[in-house]
């Protein structure tokens, strides 16, 4: 009799954990491994050397993209995460109502209908704007990220509401407190790992992000990824794996921040 | 004139839900509460206590009906806007800050100058014995020290009332009884009016100045603790608060609110008419378990009434005795206090009489 049932126990669980693991990092491990490849090829290694990393340093087109990038992830992970905290407030302090499971739907909305439909939409519906207001800068494709964004920021908010206790804010009001500042000396510094783990995500997500910043992008708007996937129809050399093994380096930062910043707060 | 009265509830009702659904948490509740007073809301789970101590915090408003704090009217202000403050049952002290920091939380909301904030945390520390834990953090410290946390942090302010919602429920034994001297004492030496509501009867009995006894969302009788024990008027009173007999009976006579009463299995019994109550015809009549003894069954003087003992449950201070009366229906509980190395008087089985003590039986409203 099997007093305690323990699945790693199993026969074939290590087996099977290691060919998930494999299929997982093994990709991601070639591709770093060849970024450090003194020669041209993606297939034969040649010998170690920084020379692609130096290259990319050296494009400015490279670095133009990831200016880009970073400029359109963080302003749109900010408004993001900013109308996802108040919807999150919106939707956990009330007394549920008739209604609430559809606004849920609502604000997730980018989750469930398929990027490409989000993308067409978007492209007809932004042309129509440029030719009304002739602008044509880069604040509509921080619109399109923030839009999509806001699900991914609003998830860890929610969820760390709707953990929090409802009778401290309470016990705020009873002591004095006015509903801003119970907002602001209770609910917010509880709510904090919350707001960044949703920052954090919506970052990441839009940093990643090719099919609607594709579709969106004016001319000589490349971000990162959409630069990269134009590269990769013309030659590839090992450049590309450099700047994704740069790309990977800054996704594990932002993550190893928040992981730290969120172990000190509890 | 009279001084305030700290808080006048006043016909007070509360009803939650709609149409068919609605349902009165508190129904047409009327209490006044005095100053200085420690004063109880006792009953069930259920019995609108809750939500009454909820109304006079602030975080329902009544549907219906006054509230008055020293003579104002604060039924429509919000929270904290409201002189009272509130020891919550889960506590809730607030994690992100430290036990200092906790208590002097409602100081700096008030806008008092921090040198005063300082001061009044050290005072608070004090009084709760607690100083040497102000830099921990909440989750540090163990329940018992969480409990005195709260309690400091709502005596802060200085509120002119405190409510206290079942504040020691979430304690062990004898942490709870060491809890209960604790808040008698700080009640004592802050003189502020505290509002304790609780399920607990014997809680509630030892603790209180006076008590309010709650069910369905209505207060059957506001007494001290003697008068609610001894002379319980309604059938829910006596029944929620110690152990109780109840007899049936008709009203012969009644006189100098002393009513003689005609019991199938008693007989002829006076019992005690509670005022501006017109007792007549079929009544209930009440008695408490350690005001009848046990008797030999062959002194029909002294008996009055006569049984078979069912039951003989030794309790260390006094025993528990179960008879089943004449009528072979009435389960009659009696308790006597134990003498030294008495040995036990009548066993299991045996006919026993019983012999009621004078002006012990009460006529109940209901």
């Amino acid at each position: 009799m099997a007093r305690t049932f323990s699945i790693r126990r199993q026969r074939g669980f290590t087996t099977i954990a290691m060919i998930c693991f494999f299929a997982l990092y093994l990709p991601i491990a070639v591709l770093v491994f060849y970024s450090f490849n003194a020669g041209e090829s993606l297939a034969s290694f040649e010998g170690v050397s920084l020379r692609w990393f130096a290259k990319a340093f050296e494009n400015q087109q490279v670095i133009d993209a990831s200016l880009r990038s970073l400029q359109i992830a963080a302003v749109a992970a900010v408004i993001a995460t900013i109308a996802a905290t108040m919807a999150a407030l919106a939707t956990t302090r009330t007394e549920p109502y008739r209604g609430l499971t559809l606004k849920y739907a609502f604000i997730n909305q980018p989750l469930m209908i398929p990027e490409i439909v989000t993308a067409v939409a978007l492209l007809i519906f932004f042309a129509r704007i440029k030719i009304w207001t002739g602008y044509s800068g880069l604040g509509y494709l921080i619109a399109a990220h923030t839009a999509f964004c806001i699900p991914f920021a609003y998830l860890p908010i929610r969820a760390r509401l709707e953990n929090m206790d409802l009778t401290l804010e309470k016990a705020a009001a009873d002591l004095y407190a006015t509903p801003w500042n119970a907002f602001r000396y209770v609910t917010l510094p509880l709510l904090w790992p919350g707001i960044l783990a949703g920052f954090m995500l919506a970052f990441v997500i839009s940093l990643d992000d090719v099919v609607i910043t594709e579709f969106v992008k004016s001319a000589g708007q490349d971000t990162l990824p959409t630069y990269m996937l134009g590269q990769i129809r013309r030659t590839i050399t090992p450049e590309m794996n450099a700047i994704s093994t740069l790309f990977l380096l800054l996704s594990i930062c932002v993550v190893t921040v928040f992981f730290v910043v969120n172990r000190k707060r509890v | 004139m009279a001084e305030l009265n700290a808080i006048e509830i006043r016909n007070v009702s509360k009803i939650f839900g709609f149409g068919e659904f609605a349902f009165a948490a508190v129904d047409k509740a009327s209490v006044s509460i005095r100053q200085n007073e420690f004063f109880t809301l006792l009953g069930p789970s259920g019995c609108g206590k809750t939500t009454l101590l909820r109304l006079i915090a602030g975080f329902e408003f009544p549907t219906s009906g006054d509230i008055m704090l020293n003579g104002e009217n604060i039924a429509a202000m919000p929270p904290f806007k409201r002189p009272v403050n509130t020891v919550f049952q889960s506590y809730a002290l607030f994690p992100h800050m430290t036990v200092a920091d906790n208590i002097g939380f409602g100081l700096t909301m008030l806008g008092r100058p921090k040198q005063e904030v300082r001061d009044r945390v050290a005072a608070m520390l004090r009084l709760v014995r607690m100083e040497a834990l102000a830099g921990r953090r909440t989750s540090q410290i163990s329940g018992g020290q969480q409990q005195r946390v709260a309690l400091a942090r709502a005596l802060a302010p200085q509120p002119k009332v405190l409510l206290l919602d079942e504040p020691l429920s979430a304690l062990d034994y004898k942490l709870r009884k060491d809890m209960q001297i604790e808040l008698k004492r700080l009640q004592a030496e802050t003189g502020i009016t505290f509002i304790f509501v609780t399920h607990d009867q014997e809680e509630a009995l030892t603790m209180s100045d006076r008590i309010a006894v709650m069910s369905s969302g209505k207060i059957l009788q506001v007494g001290n603790p003697r008068e609610i024990y001894d002379a319980p008027t309604d059938r829910f009173v006596a029944d929620f608060i110690g152990e109780t007999n109840f007899l049936k009976g008709r009203i012969k006579s009644v006189a100098d609110g002393v009513a003689d009463v005609d019991t199938p299995v008693a007989g002829r019994i006076s019992a005690t008419v509670p005022q501006d109550f017109h007792a007549e015809g079929e009544v209930t009549v009440v008695l408490r378990p350690e005001h009848a003894m046990l008797c030999p069954p062959d002194q029909p003087a002294a008996c009055q009434m006569t049984g078979t003992l069912e039951n003989v449950v030794y309790f260390g201070t006094d025993t528990h005795y179960h008879v089943r009366l004449s009528d072979g229906e009435t389960l009659f509980t009696l308790r006597e206090q134990n003498k030294p190395l008495q040995s036990a008087r009548f066993a299991e089985g045996d006919r026993v009489g019983i012999a009621l003590e004078a002006n012990a039986a009460r006529v109940l409203r209901n």
